[in-house]
């Protein structure tokens, strides 16, 4: 008889205990997220995401730097032979293998637009500098290409190419 | 119920104390404290009678030295912290503020950064004198490893204390360490973006960077806590390595070993002080003094002179996980030392090769020093490969393999026999000004 008690109890505290940590569980679920998630951007950042850039004025051959999202965009308008020297280039010869097409807009070779920073540890690479010819990050010595892909040095990828758009034939708007 | 009831009344009842009050050795009022909260006898026990060998040299006193250094990085953190403005726009200014308005600023300030430096310098004295004298070894490894523990807390608290500033050295090295997070697979820029709150290092970085430099340097208080209670637990280590037996190979802490770290923290102070008022930016670098500029890196960016070793393993290896984790391994595999090394011997006085490693391993730290500061190109790359190559070899090759071919030097049976041998001159330790 005293066994049977006994059984009957502990199946109502096994509950009690299931419940208990469930409940437990999930107010702690609530209760972390939210200190986790102030940490990430806040809508006020978010809301700062693009940015138009009018391009008339940049001539053949030379760069610009615009900030975006707080981080340097650079936007070059490249000479024919860097984007020749781009273009030819063959995909076994790089890092992180990528056309040079894929890298610009159709019909638009002459504008190269990337994130200008090193995909390394976020240094600010210098143009026209390093083996390449593209840009020299000084911080560990990582080489970009005239297409911003990584060549020589120990960043693993390409310099990002930033979601953007041309909205007028010289004017674009990143982000 | 019932059947409870009558079962235990047979049974025979523990008397329970929860009221521990009493027991203590003072009378008067420091008698009813200390019977209530019973830490002026544990003072006595642990400070007063405690029993250290009494080979202990002057490398022994750093750990007070340190405590010293951590109390006056506090005192002066508080005071800056009462005039920093930890805002992008506010920052630097706010630190100049410091440097040229307030009473005693550039005092404090200059004395603060200064203090992160020499704090750096005696904990690597510290560990230094525990890889010498094998103070790693059983009973001590939980020490040891607190002790780790709180050197990572150290260089979380000095990085992120170098960046308050904001100044471009502080920006650019906010940046480049943490972006040491995107190397993480997959997650990595999740975490970099949670990092940072923004999608590069900005406000809401250098906000909460202020926030954490604080609090990591609470947790340092707590951290070094546990270290010296399991001090006063295993008991300190000595030159032999040998444990004390009896009276004649100790003295009281106090006064011999307070008397002597007395000493030994008021030279180290007043050659900090000489530095703070003669060359007060020596260590630091003068690009700090320019604001923070997102657009452009400075052409040398360089660490504090502290992490020069280990940035220099990191840039040794070409590929950015594997940087990292070497860097981070460099520093943690100092955790397995007490399992890597298991010579029954504790002192490298009487261990012959492997005192030939550890001055190897001490040119090699500085050697990797001198190359985290010099471009990474040409013959400093192949040194800095050699270099990190050594720093591993000397934990994963030659601590085991020391271990096994080694033959100890005879050792005396004693403390008091040491000492003994040692005014024979019949063994030789290395001498920090003292006799
Ligand atoms: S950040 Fe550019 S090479 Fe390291």
């Amino acid at each position: 008889m005293s066994e049977i008690k006994n059984k009957d109890k502990t199946t109502r505290r096994d509950f009690l205990t299931t419940v208990t940590a469930t409940v437990g569980a999930v107010g702690v679920g609530a209760a972390v997220l939210p200190v986790i998630s102030q940490m990430n951007p806040d809508s006020s950042v978010k809301a700062l995401a693009s940015i138009e850039v009018d391009l008339s004025k940049v001539k053949e051959g030379q760069e610009i730097t615009v900030l975006w999202r707080g981080k340097p965009v650079f936007i070059k308008r490249r000479t024919k032979e860097e984007i020749q020297k781009a273009q030819q280039t063959n995909l076994k010869d790089l890092k992180d293998p990528q056309e040079d097409k894929l890298r610009v807009k159709k019909g638009k070779d002459e504008w190269l637009v990337v994130v200008g920073v090193c995909t390394h540890l976020g240094c600010v690479p210098i143009g026209g500098k390093g083996d390449y010819n593209g840009w020299f990050c000084p911080c560990h010595g990582s080489h970009y290409d005239t297409s911003g892909r990584i060549r020589k040095g120990p960043a693993p990828t390409n310099l990002e190419v930033p979601q953007y758009e041309f909205v007028s034939n010289d004017k674009i708007k990143i982000g | 119920m019932n059947d409870q009831t009558s079962k235990t009344s047979k049974e025979h009842f523990e008397p329970v104390h929860t009221n521990k009050v009493g027991g203590s050795p003072f009378t008067g009022v420091t008698g009813w404290i200390d019977n209530r909260l019973p830490i002026i006898r544990m003072f006595r026990h642990e400070y007063l009678d405690f029993q250290v060998p009494k080979s202990l040299s002057y490398f022994w006193s750093f750990g007070g030295i340190l405590t010293i250094c951590l109390v006056l990085l506090i005192v002066t953190g508080i005071s800056l912290g009462m005039h920093y403005k930890p805002d992008a726009n506010q920052a630097f200014d706010s630190v100049e503020k410091i440097m040229r308005d307030v009473n005693f600023g550039w005092l404090i300030r200059y004395a603060h950064m200064n203090l992160a430096s020499f704090f750096f310098i005696a904990v690597y004295l510290h560990i230094f004198r525990g890889l010498y004298y094998g103070s790693y070894k059983e009973p001590r490894e939980l020490m040891w490893l607190l002790g780790i523990v709180i050197f990572f807390l150290m260089m979380a608290t000095a990085f992120l204390g170098y960046t308050l500033p904001w100044g471009q050295m502080s920006y650019w090295g906010a940046t480049v360490i943490t972006n040491l997070f995107s190397a993480v697979p997959l997650v990595g820029d999740f975490i970099v973006t949670w990092l940072w709150g923004d999608y590069a290092v900005g406000d809401a970085a250098l906000n909460r960077f202020y926030v954490l430099h604080w609090l990591i340097a609470f947790l340092i208080v707590g951290v070094v806590v546990f270290h010296v209670i399991a001090l006063h637990i295993v008991g300190s280590n000595n030159p032999s390595g040998i444990e004390p037996k009896d009276t004649r190979d100790t003295v009281s802490f106090s006064p011999f070993t307070t008397s002597k770290d007395l000493l030994a923290m008021l030279v180290f102070l007043l050659i900090f002080v000489a530095v703070m008022m003669y060359a007060p930016n020596y260590l630091g670098h003068p690009d700090n003094y320019i604001p923070a500029n997102p657009m452009v890196t400075p052409a040398h960016i360089v660490p504090e002179w502290y992490f020069l070793p280990f940035y220099a393993i990191l840039r040794s290896i070409p590929d950015k996980l594997m940087g990292v984790i070497a860097m981070v391994s460099s520093i943690a595999v100092l955790g397995l030392l007490p399992w890597l090394d298991f010579s029954k011997v504790r002192s490298s006085v009487f261990r012959p090769i492997w005192k030939q490693c550890i001055f190897l391993f001490v040119l090699d730290f500085f050697v990797l020093m001198y190359i985290g500061g010099a471009p990474a190109e040409g013959i400093y790359l192949v040194i800095a490969r050699i270099g990190t190559a050594f720093c591993f070899a000397f934990f994963f090759i030659l601590a085991p393999l020391v271990s096994i071919i080694e033959k100890p030097l005879p050792m005396p049976t004693s403390i008091h026999e040491f000492e003994e041998w040692k005014k024979q001159g019949k063994i030789k330790t290395i001498k920090l000004f003292n006799k």
